[in-house]
């Protein structure tokens, strides 16, 4: 066990954890942080998403240690009151079934955006095929996105 | 909300006077235990409430476990429709399960519309009644005089206007009407209409709480260890290294099971994989050979169970003029919902409270009660919101680990599987095998069609209802069973997810063998069994070939010139829905690619347009991407795809566009949570085939060589 300072959606967390303690669990079990969702455990699904300095991150496969001093942001912190503009493409393009997978493909959505402020459905592809989503949104995924581009959604 | 019951008033409806705030508020029942009330004149317990305050806010307390289908969402679409209020009026409150006479509370079988439908309709309609009862009274003109809109009252005449909030005080001062007018289709305002998803604030704020997110003081979280293979005993359980895990608890077991107890879920997980079991083998491990070896072996030489016979087919195949037989695989697939398996229960001495995510809280309540022996009464059940069911969440397996353990560790626990462990736990899709043959007669007209099935389910894998039966005058579908290890459990839309596939795959075997058109062929049966039928009919063939022919049109069917694009066909009846698909495919060196999907449905009266488009999206991308990719072998007992890694789901790179159109016709409302799914595998087989010259003939598809 050690003792770690974090940065979690803008504010300064210390938490003791074992050093190999992946950021999923930090989150969820010792900061309450339960937006972000486990599902696979192995980085396969997306689930997890966070993003670190910006760059999305499975967070089930991603250890405490390796965030020191890293900025974390997570669904909770990527905006004041939900309206990021891929939050409000993702309301009003009506995505969610039953919803566990939405805050990963949103934060991973928020990355491709990021970097790519107006995607081809190309890069949608290669952006967000590792993000699974069971309830098979993948069509309404694909037009929030470029909702949210249009909305300028590297905001 | 806290209600007491002030009267009696009429058999599926009373008034209730709301304790805190004032209001009308009407309860009600709904499912079949509607009916069970007209034998008595005793007071009925309703199971469902809608309440109007002072301010005109409507809230519905719905007793539907959400897991995705919208229900949530439609449900008070219904009641707003009558009851002409403004959906941004509306707020719905999830109810627990907390008295016997909930019914219908299983979020499975597409049945929760349709089973509510009118009473929700008249639950409306009751509580529109009494405010403009209230506000003719006010004006002293007759109710019959005054009209609604948008959540107020209006009388043209005087020019008088009032707000649903400002009359819900008189209202409440009323009788229940004994009798009321529904809406007639032509006023209908909100159905149709697009409304989004009522969670979706949470859900992209991170703030919408799933079972596995419960946490409360004092609690444990649980992590489950499952017998690695199929059907093996617990031997014995050493727990020292996994004691040694910070945060660890507690070990504890009971049947074959062993679960780790911890402060966190972290903790609980680490310390399962410290474990070290013994687990004791228990007779021959199973093995999807096996199970193949011994479908075929019964196929060809046993005599099966016949579950639907009309004509002789024996008689049919001997005289037929041309035979065609095929022989279709289809293996275990996992539920693999994206929220891992969990239940939270909390067992006192005598009373237990379970929270979480079950699609049927009714089953739980009786498995718990049963383990704990003490009364239904007792047990209090509360569902969260379903991050995923396709039938999973029906068993109660991961209900009756909760309250063991809880029991157990005189704590309360939030048991938590990891992925692994329901993956390769079974409850499976059954494995099949189907040998199909069809005997043409002398004038090339399709006179037999029989069906033999070998599964690990006892009832059978079928759905002997469907079509073709009803227009080949020789039907028959027998089905052998072989027993099994590997436990198995209704998937999404249960068989017939299988059977369309096969049926629909079928048909165009025998339809290109006669050289005929696959959509004519189709066109040509469903006039027979329209006009002619043989034998018992179970579906519409008039709504199956409208949804055949709308389909066509709006792909263009046969007139597409789109380059290296192929086009496959489907159709199927399910849970009372009717849906048409052309699926769109392409194949490069071996490589498919699904480009598009078009869909045509008949689900009767259409509520929320975007829940259903929704609903359609989905069941396409499950039905194809599980068709595709979804593959459970289960080798030396064991199941061999245990994660996201191994086991394929469909993603965003492989799914298609989806176009749907709803049939308007004026059946009453059927749910589509499952319906639009079991046409999809077989119009992209369908399309492979055209493409290809390839016939899928084993599930996934990538057991065929595309090449
Ligand atoms: S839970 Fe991290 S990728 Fe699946
Ligand atoms: S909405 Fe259910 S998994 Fe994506």
């Amino acid at each position: 066990m050690a003792s770690y300072t974090l940065s979690v959606n803008g504010s300064r967390q210390t938490v003791d954890a074992d050093p190999s303690m992946p950021l999923l669990w930090v989150l969820r079990d010792l900061l309450n942080l339960t937006g972000t969702k486990y599902s696979c455990g192995i980085g396969q699904c997306g689930a997890c998403t966070i993003h670190l300095n910006g760059a999305p991150i499975r967070s089930c496969s991603f250890p405490v240690s390796g965030a020191v001093g890293q900025t974390i942001t997570t669904i909770e912190g990527l905006s004041e009151s939900g309206d990021h503009p891929a939050q409000l493409a993702w309301k009003e393009e009506d995505v969610p079934q039953c919803g566990y997978c939405q805050a990963g493909q949103i934060m991973s959505a928020v990355a491709l955006l990021n970097n790519n402020p107006n995607p081809s459905d190309a890069d949608i592809d290669a952006g967000m095929s590792g993000n699974i989503c069971r309830c098979g949104t993948y069509k309404r995924i694909r037009s929030a996105i470029h909702r949210a581009a249009e909305m300028g959604g590297a905001a | 909300m806290s209600a007491t019951i002030q009267k009696f008033n009429r058999r599926n409806f009373i008034k209730v006077s709301a304790t805190v705030g004032g209001g009308l508020v009407i309860g009600f029942r709904w499912g079949s235990a509607a009916h069970h009330e007209k034998k008595g004149d005793a007071l009925f317990e309703p199971n469902a409430f809608l309440k109007i305050d002072r301010n005109g806010r409507v809230t519905l307390l719905n007793q539907n476990p959400e897991c995705g289908q919208g229900i949530k969402t439609a449900f008070p679409m219904i009641i707003a429709e009558e009851l002409d209020v403004d959906w941004k009026d509306v707020t719905v409150e999830q109810a627990p399960l907390n008295t016997e006479s909930y019914v219908r509370q299983v979020a499975g079988g597409s049945g929760s519309i349709r089973s509510s439908y009118t009473t929700l309709r008249e639950a409306g309609a009751s509580a529109r009644a009494m405010l403009v009862a209230a506000a003719a009274k006010q004006w002293g003109v007759k109710a019959s005089q005054c009209t609604t809109k948008n959540s107020k009252v209006y009388h043209k005449g005087k020019g008088k206007k009032a707000a649903y909030g400002d009359l819900v005080d008189a209202a409440s001062k009323l009788s229940v009407p004994s009798d009321v007018k529904l809406k007639d289709k032509s006023d209908f305002r909100i159905f149709g209409t697009r409304i989004p998803n009522c969670d979706n604030d949470a859900i992209v704020t991170g703030a919408q709480k799933f079972g596995i997110d419960t946490k409360t003081k004092g609690m444990l979280y649980g992590a489950i260890s499952n017998p690695p293979a199929h059907g093996l005993k617990l031997g014995g359980v050493n727990d020292s290294a996994a004691l040694n895990v910070p945060g660890v608890k507690k070990v504890i077991s009971w049947n074959d099971k062993v679960a780790v107890l911890a402060t966190t879920n972290y903790a609980a997980f680490k310390g399962k994989e410290a474990l070290r079991i013994n687990w004791k083998e228990n007779g021959e491990r199973e093995s999807s050979t096996r199970l193949n070896s011994e479908f075929a072996r019964m196929i060809d030489n046993e005599t099966g169970d016949t579950k639907r016979k009309v004509g002789d087919v024996h008689a049919g195949l001997k005289k037929a003029a041309k035979t065609i037989e095929a022989v279709y695989e289809v293996p275990f697939i996992a539920h693999a919902p994206m929220e891992p398996i969990n239940m939270y229960a909390d067992v006192k001495e005598d009373s237990a409270y379970l929270l979480g995510p079950t699609q049927t809280p009714e089953r739980a309540r009786q498995a718990a009660a049963k383990i704990l022996g003490i009364p239904e009464s007792k047990i209090t059940v509360e569902m969260t919101r379903i991050g995923g069911g396709f039938g999973r969440r029906l068993k109660t397996d991961f209900v009756e680990d909760a309250v063991h353990a809880s029991k157990l560790a005189g704590a309360p626990v939030n048991i938590i599987w990891k992925r692994e462990e329901d993956m390769h736990a079974g409850n499976f899709r059954p494995a099949a095998m189907y040998k199909y043959q069809a005997g043409i007669d002398r004038d090339g007209n399709l006179d037999t069609w029989y069906m033999r099935s070998a599964s690990t389910t006892e009832r059978g894998a079928i759905r002997p209802e469907n079509f073709p039966n009803g227009a080949v005058p020789n039907f028959q579908i027998d089905t052998f069973f072989v027993p099994s290890k590997v436990t198995t459990q209704a998937w999404r839309s249960p068989h017939h997810n299988v059977v369309s596939y096969l049926d629909q795959s079928f048909l165009e075997e025998v339809a290109l063998e006669l050289g005929k058109d696959v959509l004519e062929f189709r066109l040509e049966l469903l006039d027979k069994a329209i006009n002619n039928p043989d034998g018992k009919l179970d579906y519409d063939p008039v709504r199956l070939r409208d949804v055949l022919v709308a389909v066509a049109e709006m792909a263009n069917w046969g007139k597409s010139t789109k380059n290296g694009i192929y086009q496959g066909i489907s159709a199927h009846f399910s849970h009372h829905s009717y849906v048409g698909q052309v699926a769109e495919v392409s194949v490069k060196n071996g490589e498919l690619k699904v480009h598009k999907y078009y869909c045509a449905v008949d689900c009767g009266q259409l509520i929320n347009r975007s829940g259903a488009e929704n609903q359609c999206e989905g069941g396409i991308i499950d039905g194809l991407g599980s068709a595709w990719f979804c593959d459970m072998p289960i080798v030396g007992g064991s199941s061999q795809n245990l994660n996201y890694d191994s086991y394929r789901l469909i993603r965003m790179n492989e799914a298609p566009d989806v176009e749907t159109r709803f049939l308007d016709t004026d059946y009453p409302p059927t749910g589509l949570g499952e319906p639009a799914l079991p046409p999809a595998p077989a119009a992209v087989a369908n399309a492979i085939f055209a493409a290809t010259g390839v016939r899928m003939r084993k599930l996934p598809f990538t057991q065929n060589s595309l090449a």
